[in-house]
C-alpha cells in the first residue's frame, strides 16, 4: 500500500494530485461500500472486526438502504476505525461520544439511517451514561458493540467486560471488578431490540443487523470478537482461529433467554456463551413521541 | 421569530431569541444555573418553529449532540455555565478539529468548581482560549447587555457558519439575568450567514480542502458526498494521517483561519480614548461600571478612556499596541478574576505603557467608585503595577 502524503493546497499541480474516487479494484463484492483507498485496514491478523464490518455491509446491501441515506458513527478504539473504511457519511468522534453525536445527527436528520459502530470500552466505560440514556429515550438508531473483552488499541488493558481471571496489562496481579452483562444493561435501559452473536455466527449476525436496520427505535447488538493480540493470547485463545473454535464449541443459541440470565462467566475467560435475539419489541421512538407532543403544542398555540 | 420592535427581556431570553432569529433549529443542553433560562425559553419556543430541543444526560452529550446536528445541516446551539463548560472542553476540541459550525453559550458564574452558582464572575476567559487540549484558533464574543445577548448570538451563528467552528458567546450571570430594553429588528434587516456548500461533484469533492479564506465548503450528512469526519489529524480528504506534514498543514490552517481573518472578525468599542492617558480595559458586565467610571474621572479632570473588547478572542492586540505608543501611559484592566486579560494587555503594550489590574473574585461587579479609586491611585503612583 502506498501511503498518500498530504498535498499542498496551493501547489500548481494540485488538481493532478486529487485522488481518483470510486476506482474499484474489483476484488470484493462490497467494494461499493468501502473507501477502497483506505484498504487494507489497520486491524491485526485474527481480529474479528473484518468479519463484523463485512456482516454490517452485507446487511446494508440486503436492506435496500441507499448508501447516501446511511451514516456510521464511531468512537475511539479499534472498532472506532470502522467509520473510516465505510464509504458513507461517517464520523469518527471522541472516546465514548459516538452515541450523543449520533443522537444529534439522527434527530437533526430523521431520514438518515444511523449506526453506531464501536467497542465495549468506548460504549460501556467512558460512554456508558450516554448508552443508557439513548436507550431510555429510544432514539431511532442502531448500536453495534464489538466486545473483545479488553482495550485493544491501547495495548490490552482491563475494561468493563473483562472477566476477573483474565490477565491484562493493568491487572498484573489479577482482576477483581465484575464485568457487565451487556444485553441486560441494554434491555434494562429500554432498548427495543437486543441480540448477542459472535464472529462465528455470521449468517445470524447479518440477519440481526438487517432486522436492526429495518427496525424503528434503539437497537443493540453485542458481537463477541477475537482479539488475539491484546487479549486472546493471554487467556489461551492464541489466534483468531482458536477463538472461533471456542465460540463454535461453547455457544448455545437461545432466542428466548432472559437478558438478565445471559451474563458470561464473570471470572473465567472461557465459558458457556448464550447467543441469540433476546429482545424484539415495539415501542414509540423518541422522534415519534416528541412529534406528538409538539403537534399538540402547535394546535394549542394555533400555528401550523 | 419574535415580533420586531422593542421588548423588555432578560439576557438569557434575548440570547434564545437571537438564536431563533439566526436560524437555530437544534438545541441540546443540560440544566445549570445561571444558564437554564436559555434552555427553558428554547424548549418553550421550539414546537411552533419545528425545532429540536434535546435535554441531554450531561454537558458532554449536549455539545456532542449539537456537533452531530450541525453535520445534519442544522444550526445548533448549547448553553451552560462553568462546571458544564469544563465538561464541554473535550468536544469543543472535536468541533474545532472537525470544523463544525455551532454556538456554545457560557454564562460565567463564580468558580473554581461549583463555586458561586448564582453570582457573577469572569474566571473562564482563558478557558475559552486554552481550555481544550492542543493548539487552536477560537472566536469568543462577550456581550454587555441583553440587547447584545440578542445581537451577538446572531453574530456568533454567522461567524460559526462563515468560519466553520464552534463560536463561544461568553456571557456572565449579571448580563444574563439583567432585564432591559431589547430591540428586535425586522427579519429583512438581519444579516444571516449560511455555510458554504460544495461546488464540486461528490466524486471530486475534498471535504477539508479550503478556499482562499482557509475555510472549506461543507457537505452535510445525507447529501451524497460520503464525507468522513474524524477528530484525528486528517488530510483534505478527511482521512486520518500520522504524517507530520499533514499535522503541520492542518493545525496551521485551523489557527490561520482565525488569525488571518482577524480584521473581519475583530470587534471592540472605545469611549473617550482620543486623549486618554489612562485607558480602562473592561468587558461583559464590568464594562457597564467602567463606562461610568470614565465619566466620573473626566469630571474630576483625569484623562481616562475605555476600551471594550467585544471579541475577546481574537483580542484587539494591535489597537492596544498603537495606544501604548501614542499617549496612553497606563492601562487599567477591571475584570472579575485575579488577572486573565491583564496579561494579554501587558503583552500587547510590549513595555510601552504600564498595566494595572483591578481584580475581583466574583459575587458582584466592580462599582464605578472602586474603579475610580484605582484611577486616583494610579495617578498618584500609589499602586505598583500588577506584578509587584
Amino acid at each position: 500500500m502506498s501511503i498518500r502524503k498530504s498535498r499542498d493546497w496551493f501547489s500548481p499541480d494540485y488538481m493532478e494530485q486529487k485522488p481518483k474516487k470510486g476506482a474499484s479494484h474489483g476484488l470484493h463484492p462490497l467494494d461499493n461500500y468501502l473507501r477502497k483507498d483506505r484498504i487494507p485496514h489497520i486491524w491485526c491478523p485474527g481480529c474479528g472486526l473484518g468479519i463484523i464490518l463485512n456482516a454490517y455491509l452485507r446487511a446494508l446491501k440486503d436492506s435496500d438502504i441507499a448508501p447516501e441515506d446511511t451514516a456510521v458513527v464511531s468512537g475511539i478504539g479499534c472498532s472506532g476505525r470502522a467509520a473510516g473504511y465505510v464509504d458513507v457519511d461517517s464520523f469518527h468522534v471522541t472516546h465514548g461520544r459516538a452515541i450523543p453525536f449520533a443522537t444529534g445527527l439522527k434527530v437533526g436528520k430523521r431520514d438518515l439511517v444511523t449506526t453506531v459502530f464501536s467497542g465495549d470500552g468506548d460504549l460501556f466505560a467512558i460512554g456508558g451514561n450516554h448508552f443508557i440514556h439513548a436507550a431510555r429515550r429510544n432514539v431511532d438508531f442502531n448500536v453495534i458493540c464489538v466486545n473483545n473483552f479488553n482495550y485493544g488499541m491501547t495495548g490490552g488493558q482491563a475494561g468493563p467486560t473483562t472477566p476477573t481471571e483474565a490477565p491484562t496489562s493493568t491487572t498484573p496481579w489479577g482482576g477483581f471488578e465484575q464485568p457487565f452483562n451487556l444485553p441486560a444493561v441494554a434491555a434494562g435501559a429500554g432498548a427495543v431490540y437486543v441480540a448477542r452473536w459472535t464472529t462465528y455466527h455470521v449468517e445470524e449476525l447479518i440477519k440481526s443487523l438487517k432486522e436492526a436496520l429495518d427496525k424503528k427505535g434503539f437497537c443493540f447488538i453485542e458481537i463477541l470478537s477475537p482479539c488475539p493480540t491484546g487479549y486472546g493470547r493471554k487467556v489461551g485463545l492464541k489466534t483468531g482461529v482458536t477463538t472461533m473454535k471456542h465460540f463454535k464449541e461453547n455457544c448455545v443459541v437461545d432466542n428466548d433467554a432472559d437478558p438478565t440470565e445471559v451474563g458470561l462467566d464473570p471470572n473465567k475467560p472461557k465459558s458457556k456463551i448464550i447467543v441469540g435475539k433476546f429482545v424484539d419489541r415495539e415501542a414509540p421512538t423518541y422522534q415519534d413521541e416528541r412529534g406528538k407532543v409538539f403537534e399538540a403544542a402547535r394546535k394549542k398555540l394555533g400555528v401550523e | 421569530m419574535m415580533k420586531p420592535g422593542v421588548h423588555f427581556m432578560d439576557g438569557n431570553t434575548a440570547c434564545a431569541e437571537g438564536a431563533i432569529a439566526a436560524g437555530c433549529t437544534f438545541f441540546a443542553g443540560y440544566p445549570i444555573t445561571p444558564a437554564s433560562e436559555i434552555l427553558e425559553r428554547i424548549a418553550n419556543r421550539f414546537p411552533e418553529l419545528h425545532g429540536s430541543y434535546l435535554q441531554m444526560e450531561d454537558e458532554l452529550a449536549s455539545i456532542t449532540a449539537i456537533l452531530g446536528a450541525s453535520w445534519a445541516g442544522r444550526k445548533a446551539m448549547t448553553a451552560t455555565s462553568g462546571p458544564g463548560f469544563s465538561l464541554m472542553m473535550e468536544n469543543y476540541g472535536l468541533g474545532l478539529m472537525t470544523e463544525t459550525p455551532c454556538v456554545i453559550v457560557n454564562v460565567m458564574r463564580g468558580g473554581p468548581s461549583t463555586g458561586l452558582p448564582t453570582k457573577v464572575a469572569q474566571g473562564d476567559v482563558m478557558q475559552t482560549r486554552w481550555g481544550t487540549h492542543g493548539d487552536v484558533g477560537v472566536i469568543v464574543l462577550v456581550p454587555s447587555s441583553p440587547q447584545e445577548m440578542f445581537d451577538l448570538t446572531v453574530e456568533a451563528f454567522n461567524m460559526a457558519e462563515k468560519y466553520r467552528l464552534p463560536v463561544i458567546l461568553l456571557s456572565d450571570e449579571m448580563v444574563s439575568h439583567m432585564t432591559e430594553k431589547v430591540e428586535i429588528p425586522p427579519k429583512e434587516e438581519l444579516n444571516i450567514v449560511d455555510r458554504k456548500k460544495p461546488r464540486d461533484p461528490p466524486s471530486e469533492f475534498l471535504p477539508f480542502c479550503p478556499d482562499e479564506d482557509l475555510v472549506p465548503p461543507m457537505a452535510n450528512a445525507g447529501e451524497g458526498y460520503g464525507v468522513h469526519v474524524t477528530g484525528l489529524t486528517h488530510d483534505e480528504e478527511g482521512h486520518p494521517s500520522v504524517d507530520e506534514k499533514t499535522q503541520n498543514m492542518l493545525v496551521t490552517r485551523l489557527i490561520d483561519k482565525i488569525r488571518k481573518n482577524a480584521d473581519d472578525i475583530l470587534k471592540y468599542e472605545e469611549y473617550k480614548t482620543e486623549d486618554a492617558e489612562i485607558v480602562i480595559v473592561a468587558y461583559g458586565s464590568v464594562y457597564r461600571s467602567a463606562i461610568e467610571a470614565v465619566d466620573m474621572a473626566r469630571e474630576q479632570g483625569y484623562k481616562v478612556g475605555l476600551l471594550r473588547p467585544i471579541t475577546i478572542w481574537p483580542f484587539p492586540e494591535e489597537r492596544i499596541y498603537d495606544m501604548a505608543r501614542n499617549g496612553t501611559e497606563s492601562f487599567l484592566v477591571a475584570e472579575i478574576n485575579f488577572g486573565q486579560i491583564v496579561f494579554e494587555v501587558e503583552r500587547c503594550t510590549a513595555g510601552a505603557a504600564k498595566t494595572y489590574l483591578a481584580p475581583k473574585m466574583g459575587g458582584s461587579i466592580h462599582t464605578p467608585e472602586e474603579i475610580m479609586d484605582r484611577i486616583v491611585a494610579i495617578d498618584q503612583e500609589k499602586i505598583p503595577d500588577f506584578k509587584e
